[in-house]
């Protein structure tokens, strides 16, 4: 979707002739309010649901399939990113049943890398762009980026808004990013586009009705996918804040009919979270997201866990970390 | 592919909880067969399994028990010092803590609702109600009821079936606290965990007699409303049983509280926070299977949002989870009673022959057991039945309002007056309708909230005197002259 | 030759008007003491004044419970004023009712004007004295504050004519009730002269009702009335309260029983310091939750 297109189709949904600063906020802060307390409430209360058993092994495995798995160090290099790749591909070497995951994430100068580590696996490359984690780059930089990552074979590219604009009130500016970076992953010719994954970066929003605001506005720029966080800021993923985009992406599918996905990222390590995590797709998105094509863990050390515990229920006794792979 | 995400069996263990085959009367400390000899049967709601034989007291062994609460209340409990009092209080409140998971396992047996329900609400807060009100046996002078506020005596106390443990704490720790004795009937349909708590007394080294508890049906709790030596009578039931027990008590000295029905009205306007109000409706109506007083029976939705909102609420009902109440994941336990699911069915088959709309999300309900689907009615007129009379189950049912003047007159439109919500994001309309809303708990988005430091009860036919909080104290004292 | 003196005709206090009863009833009113005189003639009410009179007070309740807690101090402490002003027609009116010597009524009237001026005062600091907030386990902004009950139906004392009825009125109406008063059936001469000294006032029409008439024929009515909220059985000394009480229950009303022990009722010594007990029968505590998020 060009962004010319991105812009008629937001038009049309929002019934007005121009895209104004003016007329995104009347739709935004239209959208109903969410009361801080109710949310984290319900959370809390899907937390408790108790997932054992055939539905423990049956989420673990989802749960895997699931995960971006990701290194965005700094001090990455090739070996790193390589020996990340060959635990995506062969998590337990112990079972060879063990799903594979379903991207590893990489900053852009590590695609080509990871690409080549992956080859046919049909793991995908996620990449992250435009300046990540701050954003704050021009236009023209954040489109390079997303290019350079797109040419050297990114499936995937995690962008993040301009969360400066977003709470300054330019959400044209907002939309404007994302409809460009959406345009920037198209590919020639048969080769597939790169899904757009879009950071809100929720923990800089501060407010979830800042948070339901910046997903609609994502989705309404083309978004794929609607991501918490980068990791890099604190708080990261939560349970709560996740809810609240499951519901956005079960809103916005009633009014569009489009399936948008939803990846909480940072802070989520252990299996009992992912399983909680599961449970809220469930219940709140629907079934229908239960799928990696809509629900992805961005997470490093969370797949450990989740070996280990997948290790327990094949014994019947705990495992230790010395018999899981740390990458 | 499409793929479910199925919740395997997660049952909460029974072994738990040791439910010895028959019980007999708390009475002076030990438990003592009934005088009459005669017994009845508990169950589990959810089984039809029978769970224990329990003694059926009369009057003969309720005056036993008044009169050992007498004994104690003048030799013993009066002359500690608050002090002393409270840390008796605080010594049951640890108990409970230590025991909890045996109480919610015993209290859903009985009850039949979710193990989730007792394990995470009743019991936590049946333990903090004697947490907070230890705290007040040693500064009761200090509560803004006058320099010297003094105890009754000995209450009498007559509790429901929907909270036993909980409605046990809210009766019982006030009274201690404020120095009282007391006798207390559970309902017949759930006694266990009394009887249960009977042995946290005994553990606590509770004085012989401070708490009696006597099981039995209505005519042990009208031998108990009746008996002369009773100082204060404290109830939480039927506003029909309510209204007896006041004309029984009417021309005597004795005190009387009472904690009766409700029809709240869970008012949903067009700006509230939506997604947070249909879990607020949910919670509203179908904690506890309904079978609360409070519950937010009668949702009012402004008619520019109705069709959104019953849409999110349906398709929520749609991911609730009916079914064995020992499991770890469910939304919705059992009916208490044969009695009761007989009143709910009837009060629904009134709502279609009325002509308002019945909607139930698909679910299966177990074979044995009485059980009744989350329902929802549309089109519901406040005329009919349904929006008139408390059903005491999962019933809601949805009327529609124009403007905040409707809504309000549409709440009070009713003889109860206990619980009501509002749910919106403008917070000068909240306190406006709270203002003139007619009840005893508001709950702004939210709802069905307690707590020990929060006063709760009625206005009108919802009965009169508050339970917790400050409020709460004032039920078992004596305070200040009469004028 | 003296001058023959104006007689004044005693009506009920209905609505802020001074109806006739509609039964067109009235009953000799006597002088207490020794050699009891012809005082007047009083209205005897019926059920259906009592009926008019509770259809009154349910209308002046939106009004006056919704009037500031200020506003309603300053109005009733307008009433203590005039009550001031009148003082010696009281004074003249409770010797005869009560069989007291001038010394004796002065000192009643005086401790009523007193009384109504103590309660006066009480409207803008109950919701203070009688409310609090509520330290939750949560996240939650709770209050708990009082509001009037309602319709407060009130058996004035029998013998305390003034002092007694103010006692009574004062406390139902400083929280925003409004009050049905079934004056003393012997001694109402009083209670009906307080009602020209409201009417006189800013105290709005409806918020005192006042019937004079049979205790023992309009007092069940009253009790049982389902629009009637609360009752107040002081005067319930020479009729059978606990049947009042009984017939109370059918609506869940509050009720204050009369002064004494067992079934025995007594009129208590008005003269005894008040509190707030009477004030705290006729309130409700309402509490609300609000979440505090951001």
């Amino acid at each position: 979707m060009s962004p010319s297109s991105a812009t008629s189709r937001a038009r049309e949904l929002l019934g007005v002739g121009s895209l104004t600063n003016k007329a995104l906020r009347t739709w935004l802060h239209g959208l109903p309010g969410v009361d801080q307390v109710g949310i984290e409430a319900r959370a809390a209360a899907l937390a408790t649901r108790s997932i054992k058993t055939t539905s423990k092994e049956w989420a673990i495995d989802t749960a895997i399939g699931m995960i971006d798995l990701t290194t965005l160090e700094g001090a990455d290099t090739p070996g790193k990113v390589r020996s990340l790749c060959a635990k995506a591909k062969l998590p337990d070497p112990t079972d060879l049943g063990t799903p594979q995951v379903a991207a590893v994430c990489v900053y852009g100068d590590m695609v080509h890398i990871a690409r080549e580590s992956l080859g046919d696996s049909g793991i995908h490359v996620a990449a992250v762009a435009t300046a990540f984690p701050s954003g704050r780059a021009s236009l023209a930089v954040k489109l390079a980026d997303t290019k350079d990552a797109v040419r050297a074979g990114a499936d995937e590219i995690d962008m993040v808004i301009d969360r400066g604009a977003f709470l300054a009130g330019d959400y044209r500016l907002v939309f404007d990013q994302i409809a460009a970076v959406k345009e920037a992953c198209a590919r020639t010719g048969d080769e597939p586009d790169a899904h757009l994954k879009v950071i809100l970066e929720t923990g800089e929003l501060a407010t979830y009705d800042n948070v339901r605001r910046a997903s609609w506005l994502a989705m309404l720029a083309g978004a794929d996918f609607i991501k918490t966080s980068t990791g890099k800021i604190q708080p990261a993923a939560t349970m709560p804040v996740t809810l609240l985009m499951l519901e956005a992406v079960r809103d916005w599918r009633e009014l569009t009919g489009e399936l948008v996905g939803v990846k909480p990222a940072g802070g989520i390590r252990t299996s009992k979270d992912a399983l909680r995590y599961l449970v809220m797709v469930s219940e709140v998105a629907g079934d229908d997201w239960l799928t990696p094509q809509r629900f992805r863990f961005g997470a490093s050390s969370l797949l450990t866990d989740l070996l280990l515990q997948r290790q327990k229920l094949r014994t019947g006794v705990y495992s230790g970390a010395d018999y899981v792979t740390i990458d | 592919m499409t793929r479910k995400f199925e919740y395997a069996p997660a049952p909460e263990s029974r072994s738990v909880v040791d439910i010895a085959s028959s019980y007999g009367l708390f009475i002076g400390g030990e438990f003592v067969d009934p005088s009459g000899g005669k017994s009845f049967k508990t169950i589990n709601p959810a089984t039809e399994e029978q769970l224990a034989d329990v003694a059926e007291a009369d009057a003969a062994d309720v005056d036993k028990a008044v009169r050992a609460a007498r004994r104690a209340y003048e030799r013993t409990w009066s002359r500690l010092s608050g002090a002393e009092r409270g840390k008796y209080l605080f010594r049951i409140a640890r108990l409970l803590q230590e025991r909890a998971r045996e109480f919610a396992v015993l209290e859903t047996l009985d009850n039949g609702k979710p193990i989730k329900e007792s394990r995470d609400v009743d019991i936590p807060t049946a333990a903090a109600h004697f947490f907070y009100h230890a705290g007040w046996a040693d500064k009761l002078e200090y509560a803004g009821l006058g320099p010297s506020p003094r105890a009754l005596g000995v209450v009498g106390q007559v509790i429901p079936w929907n909270f036993p443990l909980l409605m046990l704490a809210w009766k019982i720790a006030p009274a201690l606290a404020t120095g009282n004795t007391v006798v207390l009937k559970p309902a017949e349909t759930t006694p266990l965990t009394a009887l249960l708590f009977a042995d946290v007394c005994q553990q606590a080294d509770l004085p012989a007699g401070v708490v009696n508890i006597v099981t039995g049906a209505g005519a042990t709790g009208q031998a108990l409303v009746e008996h002369p030596d009773v100082d204060k009578i404290a109830f939480t039931g039927s506003t029909d049983v309510g209204k007896s027990i006041a004309r029984t008590v009417a021309g005597t000295r004795k005190r009387l509280t009472l904690e009766l029905g409700g029809k709240a009205a869970n008012i949903i306007f067009d700006d509230a926070p939506v997604d947070q109000a249909v879990e607020g409706i949910v919670n509203g109506i179908f904690f506890n299977q309904g079978q609360v007083c409070c519950a937010g029976s009668r949702l009012l939705v402004q008619e520019s949002v109705a069709e959104d909102v019953i849409h999110r609420l349906q398709r929520r009902l749609g991911t609730l989870r009916v079914g064995d109440p020992m499991d770890k994941n469910t939304d919705v336990g059992a009916i208490n009673s044969a009695a009761q699911l007989a009143r709910i069915t009837a009060l629904t088959a009134a709502g279609e022959a009325e002509g308002a709309t019945r909607w139930s999300p698909p679910c299966e309900l177990p074979e044995h057991g009485f059980w009744f689907p989350p329902t929802v009615f549309t089109g519901v007129a406040q005329t009919h039945r349904i929006a008139q009379e408390e059903i005491f189950g999962p019933v809601l049912s949805v009327l529609t309002f124009r403007t905040p003047d409707e809504a309000v007159a549409k709440a009070n439109n009713t003889p109860y007056g206990l619980s009501a919500g509002i749910w919106s994001e403008k917070g000068s309309r909240i306190l406006a309708m709270a203002d003139r809303l007619r009840a005893g708990v508001v709950w702004a988005n939210t709802f069905n909230r307690f707590d020990p430091t929060s006063p709760f009860g009625g206005y009108k036919e919802s009965g009169y005197g508050r339970e917790g909080g400050r409020h709460g104290l004032a039920a078992y004292l004596d305070t200040e002259g009469t004028h | 030759m003296s001058r023959l003196e104006v007689r004044k005709t005693y009506k009920l206090y209905i609505g802020g008007a001074f109806p006739r009863s509609e039964s067109g009833r009235s009953y000799e009113v006597m002088s207490s003491g020794r050699a009891p005189k012809f005082l007047a003639n009083a209205a005897q009410g019926s059920r259906k004044d009592i009926r008019d009179a509770v259809v009154a007070a349910r209308s002046a309740v939106k009004g006056w419970s919704g009037a500031t807690a200020m506003g309603r101090g300053q109005v009733l402490y307008r009433v203590g004023e005039i009550l001031e002003g009148r003082r010696e027609q009281f004074v003249a009116e409770v010797a005869s009712s009560e069989g007291l010597t001038r010394p004796q009524a002065a000192k009643v009237v005086d401790a009523a004007i007193d009384r109504w001026v103590w309660y006066a005062g009480w409207p803008d600091k109950l919701a203070q004295v009688l409310g609090n907030l509520n330290p939750v386990a949560g996240p939650y902004f709770d209050i708990s504050a009082p509001e009037p009950t309602g319709v407060v139906g009130i058996l004035a004392p029998q013998e305390s004519s003034l002092l007694g009825l103010v006692s009574v009125i004062a406390p139902a109406i400083v929280s925003g009730n409004t009050v049905v008063v079934v004056a003393s059936e012997d001694r109402p001469l009083p209670a009906i002269s307080l009602a020209e000294v409201l009417a006189t006032s800013d105290v709005p029409g409806g918020v005192v009702n006042i019937v004079t008439g049979r205790t023992a024929e309009v007092a069940p009515w009253l009790a049982a009335h389902r629009d009637v909220n609360a009752i107040d059985l002081a005067g319930a000394t020479a009729v059978p309260w606990g049947e009042l009480e009984a017939a109370a229950a059918d609506t869940v009303k509050r009720v204050v029983r009369p002064a004494g022990t067992g079934t025995d009722a007594v009129e208590p010594d008005w003269f005894a310091t008040p509190d707030l007990s009477r004030t705290r029968a006729f309130l409700e505590t309402k509490t609300v939750w609000h979440p505090k998020g951001q």
